[in-house]
């Protein structure tokens, strides 16, 4: 906790520190566990971790109090699938953008040092009580794009709450392209780097000793030791497939790989095979509302895919696949909405409200084994919590109090400052510069 | 006109046989055909319909707690209160708990043009072999077969949008407006009596598209050199066409590219400016005054905020997102509360997509504008303000105020009954009506438009 001391002390005076114990009261509380929101509840915070949340919570004596006045609380938003801090611009901004990857290595990659905890998209996002995200690295040649890591959005620069934590392979139509136009040549590419994986697995420390390795490799030693930990799965294989061909295949692999962890992204036709997801234990970040034939591997795409998948019992979660991910990670909660619409829609299939909450807090962070640790306001959790003017499902609404790790967060960006900076047009005695 | 400069030439022939001395007089002028593609597009039966006990927001800044609307014959026959009596004959729709609204209007979309699927075969919305492709017109690329428009149209509650070339060039060429029902051709769509808008297009996409090619412009100052090098050849144009017709004689040489910037010259044709900084924005101003042709409005207008008064001053509209930022250089600036500040200077702000996705949900985005404008305090906002940035505003910026955009008595029936209230992300569209034909019906599968392109395909007829 002595990490966020700093940027503890750096805002607002009165906001209770990490390793204070302080309550929330009065709020509209929602536990980001799949259950409705509970009224005049509250959560209690002890030395950054959540200590209870809910009705009937007594508040421990010397706890400083945080009146919700009645306005909802909920976990962070964690963004389920992200590139959150490796741009702070996308576009022909010459330095500002880490998310190209063209180098000699792919799996070997760890996406850490690219991540800048200062970018704008970071702030951005936390003002709009993103607390954290699942980032991986952009792929480049290969179709491995290396190994992603979950992060906290907090100001301060320690952001990396579990460093390689996956590996992010694409099996789909860019896998496809990677591998030379076809997911034949993109599947034995897989198989025969797992089988190169699997020759460096005999050795302790494959990288380091001078292990033996056939001849015939494709893979640098580097990035086939990386294979290792998910062909043990010790790591997860997050693998972004769309169509539903491809999303079998993925399936299929997990039998004859055994030890992988696999868990699909984007998988925009998965409720074509939801009842076989469901059955293979294999979980699903999706895209919310994509509905569109976008591509050839998406004819099937509809908004209710997440409400089906679910319906079929597939553990599904929310990410922004090839949608902003970068940025725009606050639209989770907007999408998440939307998805609780479709309940009223004949023919659609939508999510409770409760639901639609897990799906953007504690479902992304179960699909890669963190939701002991983030994403809902159970007893033990990281205290991420966000008081919101109104129903976060909502776009309309917004984060008033953002605690991650128990610190509260400065909610101001370059945004509000040009905001205020803006606000009034009249020319005064000093140009807009001058203004701050 | 045709016929009475073919008799003006007989008798310019028959005066050169003669070998008189008198000065042949010159032949009367023809009048170039300005609308060679015209619409098509004829408005499906409908019926005599009164919606009753709705929140009605009629678009033009007035709210109606229990409404009253009653359309037929293609347009608004009567707007009011629960007195309103209803015709005789008309089918009645319960209200109650829903809310009618004038169908939103996108004045800035690629529908059609960059179609799903995305594929390269698709892709016709940019002409860039040239920074200055006024000649090109967006509705020859436009795939009617874009499952996106019945996507717009039932998930979205948009009945009107406008199709513009893209940004690669200084001048991408004409737009057009559609009506959102399907049709097989592009004439089929088009919105009959809507004049033409050019796409024009400043800052870093021309300058990095031909920049990397290595040719002008490579600068911001090459965009405007280049656009102002333009606009004088058009306006030579314009001086030779107007003699022309003026005093016959000799036909012109005609020139597609400048036949464009000549209608918008002579005011026919309205400029569709991409344009996110201020500072170029404003040089954008100074160019429009140094030729004489005005500015509808300013697109991704991402910097508005900050030169509202200026546009205001002008009366030039903004087309804005609600949140969209940092995709790009030129939209770092963004800030969430730029249109309701826009709003507030007394400009016409408009809600766009720009996107396929985003055109499904520009009342969540007019939505956010508006929770984030109280929050920072802007008077005298509301929900019925804030539907003037989707439905009047950027009819007014397209010229067809006079016919849809708002709820009143005599315009198309472009109607959206939502089954809640439509700023919340909880609501969706429940029936839209485009000229009072019901074009979509959430409870009936038969009423869910399905393109050519989807027949056969998995998720055919879905709910989407």
């Amino acid at each position: 906790m002595r990490r966020r001391l700093l940027a503890a002390l750096l805002i607002a005076a009165a906001a209770p520190a990490g390793a204070q114990t302080f309550a929330i009261v009065n709020g509209m509380v929602a536990r980001g566990d799949g259950s409705e929101p509970i009224r005049d509840g509250t959560v209690v915070v002890r030395n950054g971790r959540i200590v209870a949340a809910g009705a009937g919570v007594s508040v421990p004596a010397g706890a400083q109090i945080v009146d919700a006045n009645g306005k909802w609380v909920t976990p962070g938003i964690v963004a389920g699938f992200s590139r959150l801090g490796l741009a702070d611009v996308d576009l022909a901004a010459d330095g500002a953008d880490d998310t190209n990857n063209n180098g000699p290595f792919s799996a070997a990659i760890d996406v850490v040092p690219a991540i800048n905890p200062l970018h704008q998209t970071v702030a951005v996002n936390r003002a709009d009580g993103v607390t954290r995200a699942l980032v991986a690295p952009g792929v480049g040649k290969s179709i491995f794009a290396g190994q992603g890591a979950v992060i906290d959005t907090g100001a301060d620069m320690d952001p990396i709450t579990r460093p390689r934590l996956f590996q992010f392979v694409e099996l789909g139509e860019t896998g496809k392209d990677k591998a030379g136009g076809s997911r034949a040549s993109a599947h034995v590419l897989f198989r025969n780097a797992l089988r190169e994986a699997a020759e460096l697995s005999r050795y302790a420390r494959p990288i380091t000793v001078k292990g033996e390795r056939s001849d015939d490799v494709l893979l640098t030693r580097f990035d086939a030791a990386a294979l290792v930990p998910v062909l043990k799965g010790q790591q997860y294989l997050l693998v972004h497939v769309e169509r539903a061909s491809d999303i079998l295949a993925v399936i299929e692999l997990k039998r004859e790989f055994a030890g992988l962890k696999p868990v699909l992204v984007g998988a925009s036709e998965g409720w074509t095979v939801a009842d076989k997801i469901a059955r293979s234990g294999i979980p699903v970040i999706a895209s919310a509302v994509n509905d569109l034939p976008a591509s050839f591997e998406q004819l099937a795409a509809t908004q209710s895919n997440i409400g089906r998948m679910r319906s079929a019992g597939v553990n599904v979660s929310i990410g922004m696949i090839d949608d902003n991910d970068t940025r725009n990670l606050f639209m989770e909660r907007q999408y998440a909405g939307n998805l609780v619409a479709l309940q009223k829609i004949p023919g659609a299939a939508g999510v409770s409200w409760g639901e639609a909450l897990a799906m953007i807090t504690s479902r992304p962070a179960q699909a890669v084994g963190m939701g002991a640790e983030i994403g809902s306001l159970a007893a033990g959790r990281r205290a991420d919590v966000v008081i919101w003017s109104g129903d976060p499902l909502e776009g309309a609404s917004a984060a008033e109090q953002v605690y991650i790790d128990g610190v509260r967060q400065p909610l101001d960006t370059h945004q509000t400052k040009l905001r205020d900076r803006y606000r009034y047009l009249p020319r005064r005695d000093l140009p807009e510069a001058y203004r701050r | 006109m045709i016929r009475l400069g073919g008799i003006a030439a007989a008798v310019l022939a028959l005066g050169a046989c003669a070998a008189a001395p008198d000065k042949p007089r010159p032949a009367a002028a023809i009048r170039i055909n300005e609308d060679p593609f015209p619409s098509t597009y004829q408005r499906y039966p409908g019926v005599l319909t009164v919606i009753r006990h709705a929140t009605v927001i009629d678009g033009d800044g007035h709210q109606i707690a229990d409404g009253t609307l009653v359309f037929g014959d293609g347009v608004i026959q009567a707007v009011g209160g629960p007195e309103l009596a209803s015709p005789a004959g008309a089918a009645e729709v319960d209200g109650t708990g829903k809310w009618v609204t004038p169908g939103i209007i996108d004045i800035h979309s690629h529908l059609g043009d960059y179609p799903s699927p995305g594929v390269a075969s698709l892709s016709d919305g940019n002409e860039a072999t040239s920074p200055v492709r006024p000649e090109v017109w967006a509705e020859h690329s436009v795939w009617p077969q874009d499952p996106g428009f019945s996507r717009a149209l039932a998930n979205g509650g948009v009945t009107t949008l406008q199709v513009l070339p893209g940004s690669a060039n200084l001048f991408g060429g004409r737009s057009v407006v559609l009506k959102n029902v399907p049709a097989r051709t592009a004439q089929g769509m088009k919105f009959p009596g809507a004049p033409y808008g050019l796409k024009m297009a400043c800052g870093e996409n021309p300058k990095r598209v031909y920049g990397s090619k290595g040719q002008m412009p490579q600068t911001r100052m090459g965009n405007i050199a280049l656009a102002r090098a333009t606009w004088i050849k058009a306006a030579a144009y314009k001086r030779k066409w107007d003699k022309y017709y003026a005093k016959g004689g000799d036909m012109p040489e005609r020139d597609l590219a400048m036949d464009t910037l000549k209608g918008v010259l002579d005011g026919k044709i309205l400029v569709q400016n991409h344009c996110y900084r201020a500072d170029e924005m404003a040089n954008m101003i100074d160019m429009s005054k140094e030729f004489g042709y005005h500015i509808s409005a300013f697109h991704h207008a991402v910097e508005a905020y900050k030169i509202a008064d200026i546009l205001a001053a002008n009366n030039i509209c903004a087309v804005m997102w609600a949140d969209w930022y940092g995709f790009k250089m030129e939209s770092y600036d963004a800030i969430k509360e730029n249109i309701p500040f826009v709003h507030n200077a007394g400009a016409c702000a408009i809600v766009h997509s720009d996107d396929a996705n985003y055109i499904q949900r520009l009342n969540q985005e007019a939505s956010k504008a508006l929770a984030d404008g109280v929050r920072a305090g802007v008077p005298n906002l509301s929900e019925a303000v804030a539907w003037e940035w989707l439905s009047r505003n950027p009819a007014k910026a397209l010229g067809i105020l006079d016919k849809t955009g708002t709820l009143a008595q005599g315009k198309m029936a472009d109607v959206v009954l939502w089954n809640g209230d439509p700023f919340s992300d909880y609501t969706r569209p429940e029936r839209v009506w485009v000229d009072g034909a019901e074009m979509y019906d959430a409870n009936d599968p038969r009423k869910r438009p399905v393109s050519d392109f989807e027949l056969g395909q998995p998720g055919e007829g879905d709910v989407k």
